[in-house]
């Protein structure tokens, strides 16, 4: 799909705090919801964890989750996948749409769901296996190439589009767990868009690694942003401000206020979020 | 809450060098020191043990793994061979005519029979299965090493002297105590005692001195130095010709019937021996005469006696021959048994772990069943054995002896080692791993079977092999299965009987032949060698799995 330009582009973006990313003219955020989450909660065992969260996630956009920590942030971004089916005794109510189809219908298969909404960790995770096969697995399982061509086609544009392909093309067997940190984590990226999300969620994917790893995965998310839409956990403002158009704000479990990521950092309605973007909770 | 709360006051200030401080100093070094030491001392025991341990097996063992072998020339033209049935001819005639050729001076049917002891009584076996393997032998002349018998082979291997002495330590403390009264004394170079002989007239008649019982009044006269002991005792201290000496005397002085006197007899050999102060020695009666010796002494002379190594110790099964007896049969009967074990454990120890690891539900009954596993594990291995005598030999009514039915005893032993290994080795794949795979959308059991199986497959094995190593050394229930059974062919399948590794050691080692104390020991060393190399198929199986990711 080619990335919608046109007539809500977004002016406010040279509002935003200077930041070391160039930001490319013609970029935009669309703005239809691709997902939607309806008065969810999250509870682990007795312990409510989420309440009443309202949130759209738009197209083609980066949203970025900030708050203190324990607040929820993770506990939200996992919903969205279901990758908390896995805790015990993890529970959700409310209803979390992707495209109008609520992923905790019982009729939805989260393997499935999880090929659309892929997920980028905290930790650089490689499988402990040479970087074709970490790419090439989540396609295999999926079915997507059956021969070892188009394999071979998947894992080469996914490197590239994760910009990582220039550095790793001569060692493509050799084990991706051999790679740096932040080598690693866009290998991460690159397995996660290996079969095709419509939705990347990525939970603090920068804070294991150094500056310049970071602004280098940075860059990538803003070029990612054109074909996917993001939703991305960070603990660093300037981080959110520099990638992120559209921003929500968590609180003890409470989303406490979303919307335009310059508004939210230069005009927040919430005594709270001022609080938290000036440092003085979290 | 100021800031001066958190700055550590005067009083409780470290200070450099103070007497509190190195006395502290001093007994945190002394503490560590003594840990260190303690960790070395366990450390050096347990090598001084294992050494001991080794050392004593290779003391005794090492004599087995060569055998004691006599080079005989067999003429293979005698008329019972025929070139189309070798296996028929009278080969035992054909062996000890050729054996006893060595010897041409021996005749006498005792002497000769004692020669063919000196060669194994098998060795008519070895020259026929030879002869059927090389037919186009017959009619010609072969030289073959044959097997000594047992004592020897063991003479051969200076295990067993050709002399032992010929007094106990009591025969000879009861002689000094003759010594010590002064009545032992050398006569015409023959060592007489002195005894007090009463000529008893109901013994020995005045009118015919020639027929009295001499023996009967010698035996009374020395009894008065032995009163608390059994005649049996001191009575061979007296030589055969005791009584003639007695008779002697009476008859040259008949005038004593009725009085005791004082006569010298003369002692046995031994104590004659003793008594000119060297130690007695006889023949070792594990052997049948002294002749023989020289014999076996004539042919190492002759360097026809050779020790090469025992290969018929892995070649051949059990046999009640020491010189014989091999341990094929047990390794080929602990391969079936620990391969009916391993293909029981090892896929139902993976799957019941897997199942309890990755699937079952955190319930009361999960934790149930997670004690039991964890129970089963401590019983002991002879419970097993009489569960598998009683389910399945009484009830199934499995073959006795086989190792389908010891492997599955085994295995009952080794599912719990392998069911915890595996989950311990489950639990220790990190998460990250696990997450990796969900988010891509690999389901539950892909992310099983892809990532975290292969990922714990190093220590599943090790755990597996440590299972298999502790059931390779069991004894105990395989003694109840009835697998020590005396079995001299290995077994051609996991439902023939067989023995094991384990317990044949145990029925070697209840065995009498002097040659199966150091195979005793031989076997244990190969039942260690067999775990040495169990484990270093672990490891290499291990770095060749992770040297693969
Ligand atoms: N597996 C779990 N079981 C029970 N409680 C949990 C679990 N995971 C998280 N919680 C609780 O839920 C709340 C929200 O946790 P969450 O991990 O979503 O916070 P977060 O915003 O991601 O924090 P951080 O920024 O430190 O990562 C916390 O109070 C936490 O203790
Ligand atoms: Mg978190």
């Amino acid at each position: 799909m080619e990335p919608q330009v046109g007539m809500d582009q977004e002016i406010e973006k040279s509002t935003v705090p200077a930041t070391g990313v160039s930001e490319k003219p013609g970029e935009t955020a669309a703005l239809n919801p691709k997902m939607k989450a309806k008065k969810v909660s999250v509870y682990y065992g007795e312990k409510q964890a989420l309440f009443d969260v309202d949130l759209n996630i738009y197209e083609k956009s980066v949203t970025a989750l900030i708050g203190p920590s324990g607040c929820g942030k993770s506990t939200f971004i996992r919903a969205l996948n279901r990758m908390n089916d896995v805790i015990e005794g993890c529970r959700v109510t409310g209803k979390i749409l992707l495209d109008d189809m609520d992923v905790y219908d019982p009729k939805v298969d989260p393997v499935q769901l999880r090929a659309h909404v892929g997920m980028v960790f905290q930790k650089p995770n490689p499988f402990p296996k040479s970087i074709f096969d970490n790419i090439a697995y989540g396609p295999k399982i999926h079915g997507m190439g059956s021969n070892k061509t188009d394999l071979e086609e998947i894992v080469e544009t996914s490197l590239k589009r994760a910009g990582l392909f220039d550095e790793v093309k001569d060692r493509l067997k050799e084990p991706g767990t051999g790679l740096s940190g932040g080598q690693q984590q866009r290998l991460c990226i690159a397995r996660a868009i290996a079969v095709s999300p419509d939705v990347i969620l990525m939970d603090e994917p920068c804070s294991a690694l150094d500056p310049i790893a970071t602004a280098r995965i940075e860059e990538l998310i803003d070029e990612l942003k054109q074909n996917y839409t993001i939703v991305i956990v960070t603990h660093s403002m300037q981080q959110a401000a520099r990638v992120s158009q559209k921003t929500a704000f968590f609180h003890l479990g409470y989303l406490v206020e979303e919307g335009d990521t310059d508004m939210i950092f230069t005009s927040p309605n919430d005594e709270r979020t001022e609080s938290y973007i000036t440092g003085r909770i979290g | 809450m100021s800031d001066t709360a958190i700055k550590p006051t005067q009083g409780h200030r470290i200070e450099w060098g103070s007497e509190q401080q190195l006395k502290n100093v001093k007994r945190r070094y002394a503490a560590d020191r003594r840990l260190q030491l303690f960790g070395l001392g366990a450390i050096s025991l347990a090598v001084l043990l294992l050494g001991i341990l080794v050392f004593s097996l290779v003391q005794t063992g090492y004599k087995s793994f060569v055998q004691t072998k006599v080079l005989v020339e067999i003429p293979l033209d005698h008329p019972s061979i025929k070139r189309d049935e070798p296996g028929k001819g009278s080969y035992r005639v054909i062996v000890r005519n050729a054996f006893r050729s060595n010897f041409p001076e021996v005749s006498g049917r005792r002497d000769l029979r004692n020669v063919d002891r000196i060669l194994s009584s098998q060795a008519r076996f070895i020259v026929r299965d030879y002869v059927v393997a090389n037919p186009e032998l017959v009619g010609q002349t072969i030289k073959i090493a044959l097997p000594l018998s047992d004592p020897f082979d063991q003479l051969h291997k200076k295990v067993i002297p050709s002399q032992i002495a010929a007094l106990s330590q009591r025969e000879k403390q009861l002689f000094k105590s003759l010594q010590d009264r002064n009545v032992v004394s050398i006569e015409n170079d023959v060592t007489v005692v002195q005894i007090d002989a009463f000529i008893d007239p109901e013994k020995v008649a005045a009118q015919d001195l020639d027929a009295g019982d001499y023996e009967g009044v010698v035996k009374e006269g020395l009894r008065s130095y032995f009163l608390n002991y059994q005649p049996s005792s001191y009575e061979p201290i007296l030589a055969d010709n005791a009584a003639d000496a007695v008779k002697n005397f009476v008859q040259q002085n008949p005038g004593v019937v009725g009085q005791t006197v004082q006569v010298k007899v003369p002692v046995s050999e031994h104590y004659d021996v003793l008594n000119k102060g060297s130690e007695p020695f006889v023949t070792n009666p594990r052997f049948d005469s002294a002749k023989q010796i020289e014999q076996y002494k004539a042919l190492n002379e002759k360097n026809l006696i050779s020790t090469p190594f025992n290969w018929e110790l892995f070649f051949n099964s059990d046999s009640r021959f020491p010189e014989q007896a091999g341990l094929a049969g047990a390794i080929v009967g602990s391969f079936y048994t620990l391969l009916v074990c391993f293909l029981i454990s090892f896929p139902v120890g993976i799957s019941a772990a897997v199942y309890l690891e990755e699937f079952a539900p955190k319930n009361r009954y999960t934790d149930l069943i997670e004690v039991n596993i964890n129970n089963l594990a401590a019983v002991p291995s002879v419970v097993f054995g009489l569960l598998g005598l009683a389910v399945f030999l009484g009830f199934f009514g499995m073959p006795r002896s086989a190792p389908l039915v010891g492997g599955m005893v085994l295995s009952l032993m080794t599912l719990p080692t392998i069911i915890i290994a595996t989950r311990a080795a489950l639990k220790a794949v990190p998460p990250s791993v696990r997450e990796a795979a969900l988010g891509v959308g690999a389901s539950r059991h892909q992310v099983v079977i892809h990532h975290v199986l292969p990922l714990a497959m190093p220590g599943i094995l090790t755990g597996t092999i440590i299972g298999l190593a502790q059931a390779l050394g069991e004894t105990a229930p395989l003694l109840l299965i009835g697998m020590n059974a005396f079995i001299t062919a290995a077994p051609g399948g996991i439902l023939e009987p067989a023995t094991a590794l384990p317990t044949q050691i145990f029925s070697w080692a209840d065995s009498p032949e002097r040659g199966f104390v150091s195979r005793t020991s031989a076997a244990i060393l190969v039942l260690l060698g067999f775990l040495v190399i169990m484990n270093a198929i672990a490891i290499f199986m291990r770095q060749r799995f992770e040297r693969s990711w």
